[in-house]
């Protein structure tokens, strides 16, 4: 009876400090976007930021979704011949990668790459005081760190979305034609006129959401850090863990409010 | 100029600060001292609006910190770090010259280059480490680079936390001299936090001894070695013995 009782109100308590959680990052995430309107605006900050999240990630990304589509073709090539439906292919890897695995891996390969380097580098500037300083210089660390990194995720994953879409197509299609005999021609034409442009405007969209949660996450949890190098290996943990499970969470729900009806 | 009136602040079941009162007239040099872990940054960060103390007041120039605008109030601040606290992203320069390089105080990248090498100078650094990173820095150095970062903008009211640790008896007499300085001569309000009773001697007008949470004793540097205070003479000559303890 009371084991029952302390694990209720262990639950409770780990409810209650969820949801304490939630309405901390939701005013961080609502101070972060005010800063996009308010100056002073930081275009170097912002600049390095594009440069780190988009740039320096398409290795990453070509690599997961290249992979992931050759998979993928060879998966629905097997599973489609149980009944005589082989030719499906590319119509659904094409919807396969764009509408679900192009933004989730690209998400959570942003996650684990420019989420836990935010956190990381941010908690380090927490605990040896470079956070204070740069108050003490007059310089909102909010606007000088958070801002320009959100924003350029939110701007830039879309783009890497999009191109680790297309490269993970090129998978399927490199697969499909090298070892299942597929027509490339053919193939290519299959993937055109299957897509809709409600699946590209799913895609991108969820790269922006999954871009913004992965760089909020990697901010929150590094101003938040606590003392020492542990606190910073907390941080960047619990950064990456929290985006991970926001950015499927997100995934869930977007694609119901996309493709429900 | 700078007022505390029975600041309080605890970290958890840690009671640091237990009612601070300490006054720092415009222009003059306070030099805090007491042992370490009794809360001396602490204090200067409850100032600053860095840490929130739990209860009291704190006052610049009449106004109160909590209520001050917050840029006006901050610009008028430079602050050591007892860590320096350099950005380690920015070049040594940048460093020295972050606040004249965005702001209110924005100018020219060259007048704000040229600035912060003088700056980097005075702190007894050459020219050539303008350009070097914080982390190729020995530790005296990055404290000096923190120390031209304090005093680039040439703020009216300066803190500094331990600037002379870390650095050789000849560097100190420097940056004690330069402290001195720049309160003698640009009218700065100083508030420095050291362990080395040469260094307070050399820049302080007035001393406060921090002890158990609350200032202990404070009066001219002068007249510090006949200071009656049993707290105060203990630490002065380093001894054992005497009414602060020290666990063997
Ligand atoms: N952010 C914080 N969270 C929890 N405890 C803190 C924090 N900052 C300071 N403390 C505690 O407050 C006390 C005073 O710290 P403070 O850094 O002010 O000491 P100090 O007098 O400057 O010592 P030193 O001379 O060694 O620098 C210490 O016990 C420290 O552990
Ligand atoms: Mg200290």
């Amino acid at each position: 009876m009371t084991y029952a009782l302390s694990f209720l109100a262990g639950l409770g308590a780990l409810t209650l400090s969820l949801l304490a959680a939630l309405g901390r990052i939701t005013l961080f995430t609502l101070e972060t976007i005010s800063h996009f309107f308010r100056p002073p605006f930081y275009f170097k900050e912002f600049g390095h930021a594009v440069l780190n999240i988009g740039y320096f990630s398409l290795p990453v990304v070509g690599l997961t979704t290249i992979f992931t589509g050759g998979a993928l073709a060879l998966q629905i090539y097997a599973g489609g011949a149980r009944f005589n439906a082989e030719a499906v292919v590319p119509q659904i890897v094409a919807i396969g990668i764009v509408r679900e695995l192009g933004p989730v891996l690209v998400g959570l390969m942003i996650a684990a790459r420019v989420t836990s380097s935010i956190a990381a580098e941010i908690a380090t500037m927490k605990v040896t005081e470079q956070i204070d300083a740069l108050v003490t210089l007059s310089t909102n660390p909010m606007k000088y760190l958070t801002a320009p990194r959100v924003l350029a995720a939110l701007i830039v994953v879309p783009f890497l979305v999009a191109v680790g879409d297309i490269i993970g197509i090129m998978g399927g299609w490199l697969l499909a034609t090298q070892t299942l005999d597929f027509n490339s021609a053919t193939y290519l034409r299959n993937t055109a006129d299957f897509l809709e442009a409600s699946d590209i405007v799913s895609s991108l969209v969820k790269g922006s959401v999954f871009g913004g949660i992965a760089a909020l996450m990697g901010c929150y949890f590094g101003m938040n850090s606590g003392r020492g190098a542990q606190g910073v290996g907390r941080a960047t943990k619990g950064s990456v863990e929290a985006a991970a499970v926001l950015i499927l969470a997100a995934n869930f729900v977007l694609t119901g409010i996309f493709f429900a009806s | 100029m700078i007022r505390m009136e029975q600041v309080k602040k605890s970290f958890g079941s840690n009671h640091v600060l237990q009612g601070v009162d300490l006054h720092i007239p415009k222009a003059e040099s306070m030099v805090i001292i007491g042992g370490s872990g009794t809360g001396k940054s602490v204090a200067l960060k409850c100032i600053l609006g860095l840490v929130r103390p739990d209860s009291g007041r704190i006052m610049v120039d009449g106004q109160d910190a909590k209520t001050a605008e917050r840029d006006a109030f901050l610009a008028r601040f430079g602050m050591l770090f007892q860590g320096a606290a350099l950005f380690d992203s920015l070049s040594v320069w940048q460093n020295v010259a972050f606040r004249l390089l965005r702001g209110s105080l924005k100018r020219p990248k060259d007048e704000a280059r040229e600035i912060a090498i003088e700056k980097l100078r005075r702190v007894g650094l050459k020219a050539d480490v303008a350009d070097r990173y914080p982390a190729e820095l020995s530790g005296g150095m990055q404290k000096r680079v923190g120390l031209a970062r304090a005093i680039a903008a040439d703020p009216e009211i300066i803190f500094f936390d331990e600037p002379t640790t870390g650095l050789d008896p000849i560097m100190a007499g420097v940056i004690n001299d330069l402290i001195r300085e720049i309160v003698v001569e640009m009218g700065a309000t100083a508030m420095t936090i050291t362990h080395d009773m040469s260094s307070v001697r050399a820049i302080a007008d007035k001393v406060a001894m921090l002890h158990d949470g609350v200032i202990q004793w404070t009066g001219p540097v002068g007249d510090l070695d006949a200071s009656g205070d049993p707290y105060v003479a203990q630490f002065i000559s380093g001894s054992p013995d005497g009414p602060i303890e020290a666990v063997r």
